[in-house]
């Protein structure tokens, strides 16, 4: 509710201030989204909804999230604002959104790519800011940042989560901080209503899974594979396992993700139990290596409709 | 059983610090109790369930509010920890397990001592630079004493071997089938290599083509390739070989070894690379005793990452006496962003999976770094040097890539030794030093490496316009 309330406000300081909070769009740009920001009643629907609540509404529906990951500023950030709303409009649940870093350690060769990409252009947090101060209020499905840490730390924790949470994002990823080190992001996360999602993956042993899924926000995140980010032939039959052992231990809701690409994983995962699908790096692929912004966006539609179509 | 060792994953630094010896600046007030969460035990090593101290109770929102103070091995002070992805923590604990175990086993100890003097070649000799020394006395004939701390004549040239021996030992009891490394320069690449051609592992190793390309660095190339590695190019330099050989080593968990060559990294690797070199140190007490019959003055090496600094620190760092100097790469100088000076002109920040000081720009985006000295090109630092900085324990200065040239040519001339461009810049700090120190003062300067490799660059060496 209290998001809601925040956008209207948001957006009349967006109208008054004008074009230079946005250096990275293009005055084309700037024009089209303008012409997008219809009356004062459609703002209505911009989402207060978070992680949680959107799981939880999915689950009386008997339905499984589509959470697709885009890395921000590949090819350049007001196309990623565009593929939000594509993505948002072709039935995602959640989006990821990941802030680009020199030194990726947790992602494989496409992600490692978009980032270098994103960097190139001079992608940077306040710009991404900026482009989501825009872009979020006219999404249905709410956002989660990925980062890594040191992004985070050299602003400062608190700025960070307050800043992420004045502009209506719900949720927060850091995929390089394990369970013992997050207790000054977790403080502020709560306190800043961000939820902070955990990941927990297969080598983790049963134990620390259950103190790390006692703990993680929103969701937790399982990863399906050994290995960095990257689509896989198959997904490994360890996570049907993953999943149960995950399930026995919480109620929270399981969100699988590193290496889905097709709409079989997709079908597959949600045959074991997970009730969302995460899916990065054929994503990413699909934008980031298209001949245009325009081509990038058509195939990033097609895809993200075959892999709805393929979940309950 | 746990007592004598439960200090293992602590550091002689935590205890002078719990002790109060050393006063720590206010952010670092609240006392860190370090014990070895990893047990020992007598018999078993590996797979004992994992239950640290922290996770006993989950850290609901309300314990959160009550600001708990949690248990972490690892760190010292703020810095150090192990920020990596969940994927590499039962791993880690693994390492941590072993690391602890083969500290206090006689057996292995006594395999990688006869190691280390059959195949490395120690101990290396604590040599008296005598004209070094009156290069340096003043009109009086008066100046400090210079020893050198010969690592240069290690087998491979440098230190690494030290570390690199005792790994590969530890990877081999662990049933590892292959080893994988990062190098810089090629040091590390090459001690790694050899020490798995001796104990018959297989070796990768992961280089960046900015490093490939270097003249110094060609040679180790070759040399890996002999020894039977295999050594993959990754664009840019070693911050990028590093996180490469990472996700290499996440993607194969079971057959492989993480090889870590230096003090960074997720604990436990700062504090097995600092044991495994702190060799150096415990040689140079025996051998300032038997030579003038006390300590040392003063302690000087270079740092890159810090390995072969806290290897001759580490053995005095309760010796409050004893000035510990480090000297980082101010490369084209410190004002031209073309350095490696993490200390001087770094931030603190979480870097290589551990929290240390680094190079990095407003956004926490990491900085590339610079030197001529190949092996201190790197924009971050071990935690544990990072703490000692902060604690004022031991301290930092730089010297340039001219400054360093000079100091390689000087030590050639007057002593017929040729250092590493590395170790050149710890020697390069004793034009500063020397005028402060008192007649006769002992000032010991780790010669880590030899300079074999670099003569072509110092003698292709144009100074740069500043």
């Amino acid at each position: 509710m209290a998001a809601a309330l925040k956008a209207p406000s948001t957006f009349f300081q967006l109208k008054t201030s004008g074009s230079h909070s946005f250096p990275r769009f293009t005055s084309h740009t700037v024009s089209l989204s303008a012409k997008r920001f219809a009356p004062m009643a459609s703002l209505a629907v911009s989402s207060s909804v978070g992680l949680a609540e959107t799981f939880s509404r999915l689950k009386q529906q008997g339905k499984v999230a589509l959470i697709p990951y885009i890395t921000a500023g590949d090819p350049d950030l007001s196309t990623t604002a565009e593929a939000l709303k594509v993505l948002d409009s072709c039935g995602s649940d959640i989006i990821e959104l990941g802030v680009p870093y020199s030194d990726p350690l947790a992602d494989g060769p496409v992600i490692q790519a978009a980032a270098t990409r994103s960097l190139a252009r001079g992608t940077n947090f306040n710009a991404i800011i900026s482009m989501l101060k825009e872009v979020v209020p006219q999404l249905s499905c709410p956002i989660a940042l990925f980062t890594y840490y040191n992004p985070i730390l050299r602003r400062g924790v608190e700025k960070v989560m307050s800043t992420i949470s004045d502009i209506g994002v719900h949720g927060l990823v850091v995929p390089d901080v394990p369970l013992e080190e997050t207790e000054s992001l977790r403080k502020e996360a709560i306190k800043h209503n961000i939820e902070l999602v955990l990941l927990t993956t297969p080598t983790t042993p049963r134990d620390r899974m259950k103190s790390i899924v006692e703990v993680s926000e929103g969701f937790i995140y399982l990863v399906s594979s050994v290995g960095v980010t990257g689509a896989r032939a198959s997904v490994s039959d360890r996570v049907q396992n993953l999943i149960q052992e995950i399930k026995e231990a919480s109620t929270i809701p399981v969100a699988v993700g590193f290496g889905i690409s097709k709409p079989e994983h997709v079908k597959q995962l949600a045959a074991w139990g997970a009730d969302g699908v995460i899916v990065g790096s054929a994503m990413v692929k699909l934008l980031g290596e298209a001949k245009s912004p325009e081509e990038g966006l058509k195939e990033l539609e097609n895809f993200t409709k075959s892999l709805k179509s393929a979940l309950p | 059983m746990l007592g004598a060792h439960s200090h293992i994953a602590c550091n002689n630094i935590q205890t002078l610090f719990l002790q109060r010896k050393i006063s720590i600046r206010p952010f670092t007030s609240k006392t860190r109790i370090c014990t070895a969460a990893s047990v020992i035990s007598g018999s078993s090593v590996t797979h004992k369930t994992w239950s640290p101290l922290s996770m006993e109770k989950p850290l609901s929102k309300a314990l959160l509010e009550t600001d708990v103070w949690k248990v972490i091995p690892g760190k010292f002070g703020r810095f150090g920890g192990k920020y990596v992805p969940e994927t590499l923590i039962t791993s880690l604990k693994q390492l941590e397990n072993e690391f602890n175990f083969v500290l206090q086993d006689t057996a292995f100890q006594e395999e990688l001592s006869t190691a280390l003097r059959e195949y490395v070649g120690r101990e290396t000799p604590l040599y008296f630079a005598e004209r070094l020394t009156n290069h340096y006395k003043d009109e009086n004939g008066e100046g400090p004493e210079i020893y050198l701390k010969r690592e240069d004549l290690n087998h491979m040239g440098a230190h690494k071997i030290n570390n690199a021996i005792a790994q590969v030992m530890i990877a081999k009891r662990m049933g590892r089938k292959s080893v994988v490394a990062a190098t810089g320069a090629g040091q590390h690449g090459v001690a790694t290599a050899a020490a798995c051609a001796k104990l018959g592992l297989e070796c990768t190793v992961y280089m960046g083509t900015d490093d490939t390309e270097k003249q110094s660095s060609k040679s180790n190339v070759l040399l890996m390739n002999l020894l039977g590695a295999q050594v993959k190019g990754v664009n840019g330099s070693f911050k990028d070989a590093s996180s490469e050989a990472i996700r290499g080593w996440v993607g194969d968990l079971e057959r492989s070894y993480y090889l870590c060559g230096t003090v960074v990294g997720p604990h436990p690797c700062p504090s097995m690379v600092r044991e495994f070199q702190s060799v150096i140190g415990k040689e140079t007490r025996r051998q300032a005793m038997e030579k003038w019959g006390g300590k040392p003055e003063v302690l000087i090496a270079c740092v890159g990452s810090g390995s072969n600094a806290l290897g001759l620190f580490n053995e005095f760092i309760k010796d409050e006496e004893v000035r510990l100097i480090g000297v980082e790469a101010a490369g084209f100088g410190l004002d031209s962003g073309r350095h490696s000076a993490t200390l001087s002109r770094g931030e603190v920040g979480v870097y290589h999976r551990a929290m240390t000081y680094l190079l990095q720009d407003e956004e926490g985006q990491i900085l590339g770094a610079h030197s001529i000295g190949v092996g201190l090109e790197y924009p971050g630092v071990g935690p544990e040097i990072s703490f000692l900085k902060d604690s004022g324990r031991a301290e930092f200065y730089t010297a340039t890539d001219h400054e360093a040239v000079d100091a390689y040519k000087r030590l050639c001339r007057l002593e017929g030794i040729f250092p590493a461009l590395e170790a050149s810049h710890a020697l390069a700090f004793l034009d500063k030093l020397c005028p402060t120190l008192p007649n006769g003062a002992k000032v010991v300067v780790n010669c880590s490496g030899h300079g074999y490799k670099d003569a072509a660059t110092v003698f292709n060496y144009q100074q740069q316009p500043q």
